[in-house]
């Protein structure tokens, strides 16, 4: 059995064990459901009525029997339903990831465009000071907290600019790409700031790796210009371990979004979650976590299965 | 002895290593309530004063003394860093060296389980957590310790796994040694390297997640002073009294980057394969 089927045979797996913990986690929330839903309006059932509403929800049910029929939902791709907007949970989520979507990826594109032209800048100049420069700049990205940066950005603008970048509202994409432009670049910056740094720390250090191989050296001996090993030789190898970080991070940035959207006011998936905790949303929480799980388990699939395309050295017992 | 010369020896280590103890030490200050003023008390009168001799990083709203509530706020931070830290440490610890001890079937089990822990962003799980025990300090520990278990039993299986391989386990299964010895003295011994530097690594990581929970309103609550709530607070005042959110957000940036900084110089020290590319 190779890595790729070992990976794809755990892959539902592990699926099943994050919609376990996801589940039976959500139902060791202390008191009832019928009380999580109505909060203190639940004071106000006759037993019976709390009796038919347990029965309509299916709660009365033993736990097993609960999982089985909500994991039947999950498949019919039914999340249940929201108790703060009354509608189904799939569908709240289908509309706000749109914009989580779009803004890491944006932040992504950001991260890459500086990173990886920073990284490849400092591996040639090494231990110089444009090399040292580089090197605090990103250490110092990776140090800061994307709100710290959130607040800054915000600030600044405010300040020595006497604007606020828009907040609270978004447009699609495919209704006015400027406006959603404009509305999405601050946030997309915010993210993609620490983002930028470890881009630049891994492609410094993959490129320093790859300059120092036989093959390089001997494009150099053949008279290879330096701009011609450095982009065409050593960069393609240099930017497997990239294109891998940038795979993950993709992942941590679609469920990680939470405080830029919380920032900046943006009705994205992140903002979704938080505003389902403070209501005490219980199935909007399970599903949006359970989304983002999913989202962030396929995208790490891929990325293990790029990395095998780019690098075919790896097999079952490498990890 | 001989590490701490190399730290003393490495740039990012001396940087790294001087941060933390300023830290620890208006963390130990704030914590036996040496700090200028007292963290809770709100001097009316001098609501939203700038920065001054008498309050050095000014007053919030409240008339509160932001530099006392910043070192309280700093021993914060560092309780529930440390704490979560050493939780993650030990469980991972724990599961990462069974795994790899009883091999096959638990291995399969333990490490499966670590990656459904592994298949949520770390924010997303703490936030799950805290949904279901609700906010506070307690619960703030709890998650992020819980978070980082995760990559604590991965760091110590794989390492693990080739020392229970090596002839001098071989050699004292041979003399009768207990799997607890085995276990402790020679594979937990030879995996202090590794661990060391992921603990440090770890701490800048448990730092940011407090602080990001502390400014969601999910982790300390008010009035105690938390970094993170601090620079929350000062979102709306930022135009009037900018020092608010800046001196929190440097509080939390140079904290982060103390760790980050020895974690890099401890990694280049102990795995001398990392030396040549460490940024």
């Amino acid at each position: 059995m190779n890595y790729v089927t070992q990976r794809l045979l755990t892959f539902p797996l592990i699926l099943l064990g994050v919609s376990v913990l996801v589940f039976f986690s959500i139902r060791l929330i202390p008191g009832d459901a019928i009380t999580a839903m109505l909060g203190t309006e639940a004071g106000l059932l006759t037993p019976d009525q709390r009796a038919s509403l347990a029965n309509y929800f299916g709660i009365d049910q033993p736990i097993y029997i609960q999982y089985s029929r909500w994991l039947m939902g999950l498949l019919h791709g039914d999340l249940g339903i929201s108790v703060t907007y009354g509608k189904p949970v799939f569908g709240i989520i289908l509309e706000r990831f749109p914009l989580t979507l779009e803004l890491a990826l944006l932040s992504m594109v950001i991260a890459l465009s500086v990173g990886v032209p920073a990284g490849v800048f400092a591996a040639t100049r090494n231990e110089k000071p444009a090399d040292l420069g580089i090197r605090v700049f990103a250490m110092l990205g990776q140090s800061t907290p994307s709100f710290v940066v959130g607040l800054l950005i915000i600030f600044v603008l405010s300040v020595f600019f006497g604007t606020l970048p828009p907040m609270g509202t978004f447009t699609p994409l495919y209704v006015n790409p400027l406006v959603n432009l404009s509305q999405l670049i601050f946030p997309a910056i915010t993210l993609g700031f620490a983002f930028a740094a470890s881009v630049t720390r891994i492609s410094r250090s993959a490129m320093l790796d790859v300059l120092s191989d036989d093959y390089v050296r001997t494009a150099r001996s053949k008279g290879v210009s330096a701009r011609s090993v450095v982009w065409y030789h050593a960069l393609p190898n240099a930017l497997i371990p990239v294109v891998t970080l940038s795979g993950i991070e993709f992942g941590y940035l679609l469920g990680g979004a939470v405080i830029v959207e919380q920032i900046f006011a943006l009705p994205g998936l992140g903002r979704l979650v938080l505003d389902a905790i403070s209501q005490r949303d219980y199935a909007l929480v399970e599903g949006c976590v359970l989304f983002i799980a999913f989202n962030f388990l396929v995208v790490n699939l891929l990325v293990d299965l790029a990395y095998v395309a780019l690098d075919p050295r790896i097999r079952l017992g490498a990890r | 002895m001989q590490i701490l010369r190399a730290i003393a020896r490495h740039p990012s280590g001396r940087i790294g290593a001087l941060i933390i103890l300023v830290y620890l030490i208006a963390a130990i200050l704030g914590a036996f309530g040496l700090t200028p003023h007292n963290a809770l008390q709100q001097f009316r009168i001098d609501r939203l004063k700038g920065p001054s001799l008498t309050y050095w990083t000014g007053t919030d709203l409240l008339g509160r003394d932001t530099m006392s509530r910043l070192m309280v706020g700093i021993g914060q931070s560092f309780i529930i860093a440390f704490a979560s830290v050493a939780i993650a440490t030990l469980a991972g610890t724990i599961i990462g060296l069974l795994a790899a001890w009883w091999g096959t079937l638990w291995d399969g089990i333990l490490m499966r389980l670590m990656d459904v822990l592994l298949a949520f962003p770390a924010i997303l799980l703490a936030l799950l957590i805290i949904a279901i025990v609700g906010p506070g300090t307690f619960t703030s520990v709890a998650a992020i310790g819980i978070v980082y278990t995760p990559i604590f039993a991965r760091v110590v299986r794989g390492p693990a796994l080739s020392l229970k391989q090596r002839d001098f386990v071989d050699a004292a299964r041979t003399f009768g040694s207990s799997q607890w010895f085995i276990l402790t003295r020679h594979l937990l011994l030879n995996l202090v390297a590794p661990l060391t530097v992921q603990v440090t690594l770890a701490l800048a990581w448990a730092l940011l997640t407090e602080a990001g929970l502390s400014f969601l309103g999910l982790g300390t609550q008010p009035p105690s002073p938390s970094l993170g709530l601090m620079l929350s607070e000062s979102r709306n005042l930022m135009e009037k009294a900018p020092w608010l959110m800046l001196f929190p957000a440097l509080v939390i940036m140079l904290g982060i980057l103390g760790f980050n900084l020895f974690g890099d110089a401890l990694r280049d020290i102990l795995d001398p394969r990392t030396q040549r590319r460490s940024a």
